[in-house]
C-alpha cells in the first residue's frame, strides 16, 4: 500500500489488538439491547388509581404502546359510570415503562466477572508470582529520578525490529514486566511522592 | 562522503521524499512530563494533509485515501460515542444494583435492584411499595424485618458492605492503576493545555477506573460519577486515537478528539449533550477551535443515544433525577433564588477553601503515608452516621431525585404529607397545603444530612480512589433549596394575607412549587464550587426539559458566581491545579504587572552564560557532554561563540537519539566527527572522519523577543500560541531564554505565591 504500512503494523501490535478486543466488548453490550428489548413482559403502560368516593384505589398494568398508554385505554373494567369517567382519569398517573431484563443481566454479569478476573490476577501478582520468578537484578536499582530519566525514556522508544523477543510467552512477559515497572512507577508519583493527584 | 539522513518533516525544505523516509522512531516525541510544542505539532499536520492533497491528484486510490482521512475525524467521534454511551451505561446499571445490595438482594434474581426487583409484583393500591420478592439482609438472615435485633443486623451488614466495596476500590487502584484516582479533570485539563502524562489515560486506567468508579459509588461515600466519567470517556477517546494515523502520531490533533471525548463524557453523564460541548468549551478545553465544536456535538450525541438505547433507568431517561413538571414561578419568588444563589456562593468558597487545606495536609504529613486506612476510616464514618437518617441512606442521586420531585396525589414519601383536603381538591391539581408532621420531620432529618454532607465531602474529594463532586453539590444545594422552599410554601400558606402574597397566591392556589428551589439551589451549589457560567444554567435546563426555569437558573448561578469569586478566585479545579503544581498556564486571567522579558529570562545576572551549541564547529563529544551536564529540554544553536547569532532551536530528546542512532547505524561517525547542522557543510580534510548532518532535527524558527519586550506580550504570546520556550535577543544577538516553568514561576511570584510550587518541566 504505502511504505509506513510495514512499520506502522509493527509498532502497533499491542496497541491495536487491546482497542479491538474493546470494540468486540462494546459490541457484545450493544446486541443485548437490540434483541432483548421486544421481551413482551418487559414492556407496560401502568396505571395508579387512588381512592375515588366509595371506590378503593387499583393498579392497572397493560401491555399496550406508548400512544395508547393513557387511562381510558389501560383501565379496565372502568369502575365508575360514564360520566364520571373524566373526573376519574383526571386522578389517575398513568406511565408507559419499559426495560430490558437480558441487558440488566448480561452487564451484570459482564462487571462481576471482570471484578473476579482482576482479583484473581491481584492474588496471583502478590501471592504466586514473587516465588515463580527470580528477583530480576534489573529491576533492583533504585531509579534515581534525574539521573536515569533520559535512558529510560530511551528505553520506551519501541525497540527495532532486529531486538524482537522470539516466542509469544517472551513477549507476553515482557510486556507484563514493563506495565509492572510503569505501575510502580505511578504508584511512586502518586502514593510516595505525592507529586500527583494529591 | 557524507550521509543525508532526514529526520522527518520539520520545517525548512522538505521535500516529497520527506515524507515517504520512515523518521527515526522517537523523535518528535515528547518525554513523559513534558510539554508539547503546539506550533510544531500543528505545522506537521498540515504539512501531512499538504502531501495528502498533492498526492490524491495521482491516482484514484490516493484520493480515496485523502477521503478516508478527511472522514476519519468523523469515524473517530462515532466510536468514542459509542464506546462512552455503552461504558456509561454499564457503570450506571452496575452502580444502582450494588447501591441496593447494601440493603438487600433480591430473590427473582440476584442481578435486580430493588425496582426492578418489585416491577412485575402484582401489588394493591395500599401496599404499593412493599413487594415480597425484595428481601433486606435481616428478613434473610433472621427471617423477620422489624425490631430491634433486625435494625441493627441490617446496619451492621450496611456497613461491611460498604467497607468492603471502598476497600476493593482502593487496593484495585493501588495495585493496578494508581494514576484512576481522584476526580480527574484537573489532569485532562493540564494535559489538554499540552501537558503530557503518559499512561493517564490508558488501558488500564480506564478499566481500573470503570470498575472502582461503581465500587465507590455504592459504598456509600460522598462522591459523584460526574468528574470521573469525563474521565473514562478520555480514555475512550485516547486509546481509539490508536486506530487512525492522523491522531496517533501527532498530539495537537489528538487533543482536539480528547476535547470532544470530554464534551461526550458530560453529556452521557447528565443525558445533556449541549450541556457537555459547552461544559467541555468552558471547563475543560484549552484550544477549542469551531471544527471541534461540531464534532464535539456529534461525539455527544452519539454517547447519548446509546445510553438512552441501553436504557438503565426505565422510560428512556438518562438521568435518575430528570424533572417532569413545569410548573410557573412569580418574579417575587427571585428573591429567595437570589438567597439560594448567596448560600450557594458562601459553601462554594468555604468547600473550596477546607479541601485544599486538607488536601495539603494528606500531601505534605504523615497522614499520606496511608491512603487505605484513610479510605477505610472515612467510609466507616460515613457509613455510621449515614444509616440512621433515611435521607442520608438513600444514595444522593435518589436523595436529589427526591428533592427535585413536586407532590402529587400519588406520592406517599415523607416530605409529601401534607394535611390534605380532599374538598378542594379539583382533578390532580394539588393548592399549596398545612405541612404534616410527615414533612417536619423530613425537614429536621434533611437538617441533619446536610451538615453531614456539608463536612463529610470536605474528607472525600480528594481521596485514593475515584471520586467526582457534582452530585454531592447538587445534594447539599437541593436539600437547602428544598428546605427554603417549603419554608416559604408555608409562609404563603399560613400568611396569604400579607402584602406579598395576596396579589399572587390566594388561598387555594398553588404557587409555590418547593422542587424548583431544589433545583435552583443544585445549581447556585455546584456554580460555587465550579464557577462554571454558561454550561452549568444549559445543563440544569437540559436536565429539565424546559426553558421556564432559565431564569431563576441564571438569577442563581451568577449570584453564587459573584459571591464566591469575591471571596476566592479559583473554582475547585484550578485550584487543585494550584496545589499539585501542574504547569497550566491560565488563559482567563490577566497578566496586569509591569516586569519585562529581561526580569524573567535565564540565565540570569551572576549565573552562567547561556549553554548553546555552535552550528559547525562542536564534535559529538562536545555535545554529549552538553547533554549529560546539563538538564534543559532543549538548546539554542547559534552561528559561533563570538557572534551569538540565532540559528535555531534544538530539542535535547531529538539530540539525544539521533546520536545515539548515528553512533550505531552509521559508518564513520566517532566523537571526534563534527556535528553540522546547516545544509552546506564546511569541507574538512580528507583524513578527518565523516560529519553527522543533524539539519533535519533542528528548528529553524524558534520564537524570539527582544529582552525589553514587557512581559504581558510575552504571557500572552505563551497563551495564545502554545508555546514551550521563547528566546530572548539584544541587539540581534541571542541573550537568555525563557521557558513555560520561568513564566508560570513569575505569575507565581507576582501573585505573592510560591514560585517552588511550580514541580514539572
Amino acid at each position: 500500500l504505502f511504505p509506513q504500512a510495514p512499520t506502522m503494523f509493527a509498532q502497533c501490535s499491542w496497541n491495536s489488538v487491546s482497542p479491538v478486543v474493546l470494540l468486540v466488548l462494546l459490541g457484545c453490550l450493544l446486541c443485548p439491547p437490540a434483541q432483548a428489548s421486544k421481551s413482551s413482559e418487559d414492556i407496560r403502560c401502568k396505571c395508579i388509581c387512588p381512592p375515588y368516593r366509595n371506590i378503593s384505589g387499583h393498579i392497572y398494568n397493560k401491555n399496550v404502546s406508548q400512544k395508547d398508554c393513557n387511562c381510558l385505554h389501560v383501565v379496565e373494567p372502568m369502575p365508575v359510570p360514564g360520566n364520571d369517567v373524566e373526573a376519574y382519569c383526571l386522578l389517575c398517573e398513568c406511565k408507559y415503562e419499559e426495560r430490558s431484563t437480558t441487558t440488566i443481566k448480561v452487564i451484570i454479569i459482564i462487571y462481576l466477572s471482570v471484578v473476579g478476573a482482576l482479583l484473581l490476577y491481584m492474588a496471583f501478582l502478590v501471592l504466586v508470582d514473587p516465588l515463580i520468578r527470580k528477583p530480576d537484578p534489573y529491576t533492583q536499582p533504585l531509579h534515581n529520578e534525574e539521573e536515569s530519566e533520559d535512558t529510560r525514556s530511551l528505553a520506551a522508544v519501541p525497540t527495532p525490529a532486529g531486538a524482537r523477543a522470539n516466542t509469544v510467552l517472551e513477549r507476553v512477559e515482557g510486556a507484563q514486566q514493563r506495565w509492572k515497572r510503569q505501575v510502580q512507577e505511578q504508584r511512586k508519583t502518586v502514593f510516595d511522592r505525592h507529586k500527583m493527584l494529591s | 562522503g557524507f550521509s543525508t539522513y532526514n529526520g522527518g518533516g520539520m520545517n525548512g525544505k522538505s521535500t516529497m521524499m520527506d515524507f515517504l523516509e520512515e523518521p527515526l522512531p522517537g523523535v518528535g516525541t515528547y518525554e513523559d512530563f513534558n510539554t508539547i510544542d503546539w506550533v510544531r505539532e500543528k505545522s506537521r499536520d498540515r504539512d501531512r494533509h499538504r502531501e495528502i492533497t498533492n498526492r490524491s491528484k495521482e491516482s484514484t486510490w490516493a484520493l480515496l485515501h485523502s477521503v478516508s482521512d478527511a472522514f476519519s475525524g468523523w469515524l473517530l467521534m462515532l466510536f468514542i460515542g459509542l464506546l462512552a454511551g455503552s461504558l456509561a451505561g454499564l457503570i450506571d446499571i452496575s452502580a444502582h444494583w450494588m447501591t441496593d445490595l447494601k440493603e438487600g438482594v433480591c430473590l427473582a434474581g440476584f442481578w435486580f435492584n430493588h425496582e426492578h426487583c418489585c416491577w412485575k409484583s402484582n401489588t394493591t393500591f395500599t401496599d404499593r411499595d412493599k413487594c415480597p420478592e425484595w428481601k433486606s439482609w435481616s428478613q434473610l438472615i433472621l427471617g423477620y424485618g422489624e425490631g430491634a435485633f433486625a435494625y441493627i443486623l441490617n446496619y451492621f451488614m450496611y456497613v461491611v458492605w460498604a467497607l468492603m466495596f471502598s476497600l476493593l476500590a482502593v487496593l484495585l487502584v493501588k495495585g493496578f492503576a494508581p494514576y484512576a484516582c481522584g476526580s480527574g479533570i484537573p489532569e485532562i485539563k493540564t494535559i489538554l493545555s499540552g501537558f503530557i502524562i503518559r499512561g493517564y489515560l490508558g488501558k488500564w486506567t480506564l478499566v481500573i477506573k470503570t470498575i472502582t468508579l461503581v465500587l465507590a459509588v455504592s459504598s456509600g461515600l460522598s462522591l459523584g460519577k460526574e468528574g470521573p466519567l469525563v474521565h473514562v470517556a478520555c480514555c475512550c477517546g485516547n486509546i481509539l486515537c490508536h486506530l487512525f494515523t492522523k491522531y496517533r502520531k501527532n498530539e495537537a490533533k489528538r487533543r482536539e478528539v480528547l476535547s470532544a471525548a470530554a464534551a461526550a463524557g458530560v453529556s452521557v453523564a447528565f443525558g445533556a449533550p449541549i450541556g457537555g460541548v459547552l461544559f467541555s468549551l468552558e471547563e475543560v478545553s484549552y484550544y477549542f477551535p469551531l471544527k471541534t465544536l461540531w464534532r464535539s456535538f456529534f461525539a455527544a450525541l452519539v454517547a447519548a443515544f446509546t445510553l438512552r438505547s441501553i436504557n438503565p433507568f426505565g422510560n428512556s431517561r438518562l438521568v435518575l433525577f430528570y424533572v417532569e413538571f413545569h410548573m410557573p414561578w412569580h418574579l417575587l419568588e427571585l428573591v429567595p433564588f437570589i438567597l439560594l444563589g448567596i448560600f450557594g456562593g458562601l459553601w462554594g468558597a468555604f468547600f473550596i477553601r477546607s479541601n485544599i487545606a486538607w488536601c495539603r495536609r494528606r500531601k505534605t504529613t504523615r497522614l499520606g503515608k496511608y491512603p487505605v486506612l484513610e479510605v477505610f476510616v472515612v467510609t466507616a464514618i460515613t457509613a455510621i452516621l449515614a444509616f440512621p437518617n433515611e435521607y442520608t441512606r438513600m444514595s444522593t442521586s435518589e436523595l436529589i431525585s427526591e428533592l427535585f420531585n413536586d407532590c402529587g396525589i400519588l406520592d406517599s414519601s415523607k416530605l409529601c404529607e401534607y394535611v390534605n383536603d380532599f374538598n378542594s381538591t379539583k382533578g390532580d391539581d394539588l393548592p399549596d397545603r398545612a405541612a404534616g408532621p410527615g414533612v417536619y420531620t423530613a425537614m429536621w432529618q434533611l437538617a441533619l444530612a446536610l451538615i453531614m454532607k456539608v463536612f463529610i465531602t470536605i474528607f472525600t474529594f480528594g481521596m485514593k480512589v475515584p471520586s467526582g463532586l457534582f452530585i454531592p453539590s447538587m445534594a447539599v444545594g437541593a436539600i437547602a433549596g428544598r428546605l427554603l422552599g417549603v419554608a416559604v410554601e408555608q409562609l404563603a400558606f399560613y400568611h396569604h394575607d400579607w402584602a406579598i402574597f395576596s396579589g399572587w397566591c390566594s388561598q387555594g392556589a398553588d404557587c409555590i412549587t418547593p422542587g424548583l428551589y431544589a433545583m435552583v439551589g443544585a445549581a447556585a451549589c455546584l456554580g460555587g464550587v465550579t464557577r462554571m457560567t454558561v454550561s452549568l444554567v444549559v445543563i440544569m435546563f437540559e436536565l429539565t426539559g424546559g426553558l421556564e426555569y432559565i431564569v431563576p437558573l441564571m438569577a442563581a448561578a451568577m449570584t453564587s458566581k459573584w459571591v464566591a469569586d469575591a471571596i476566592g478566585r479559583e473554582g475547585i479545579y484550578d485550584a487543585h491545579i494550584r496545589l499539585n503544581g501542574y504547569p497550566f498556564l491560565e488563559a482567563k486571567e490577566e497578566f496586569s504587572h509591569k516586569t519585562r522579558a529581561m526580569d524573567v529570562m535565564r540565565p540570569r545576572k551572576n549565573d552562567p552564560p547561556l549553554t548553546v551549541i555552535t552550528q559547525d564547529s562542536m564534535t559529538v563529544e562536545d555535545v554529549e557532554t552538553i547533554v549529560t551536564k546539563t538538564t534543559y529540554s532543549g538548546y539554542p544553536v547559534v552561528v559561533s561563540r563570538a557572534s551569538q547569532r540565532l540559528v535555531g532551536f534544538v530539542l535535547r530528546r531529538d539530540l539525544i537519539i539521533s546520536i545515539e542512532n548515528a553512533r550505531k547505524k552509521q559508518d564513520g561517525i566517532v566523537s571526534t566527527s563534527i556535528i553540522c547542522f546547516t545544509d552546506y557543510c564546511p569541507p574538512l580534510p580528507p583524513s578527518s572522519p565523516s560529519v553527522l548532518k543533524l539539519r533535519s532535527i533542528l528548528d529553524l524558527s524558534p520564537f524570539t523577543v527582544t529582552d525589553e519586550t514587557p512581559m504581558e506580550i510575552v504571557v500572552d504570546i505563551f497563551r495564545k500560541l502554545g508555546l514551550r520556550q521563547c528566546l530572548v535577543t539584544h541587539n540581534g544577538k541571542l541573550l537568555g531564554i525563557i521557558t513555560k516553568k520561568d513564566v508560570l514561576k513569575h505569575i507565581a511570584q507576582m501573585a505573592n505565591q510560591d514560585p517552588e510550587s511550580i514541580l514539572f518541566n
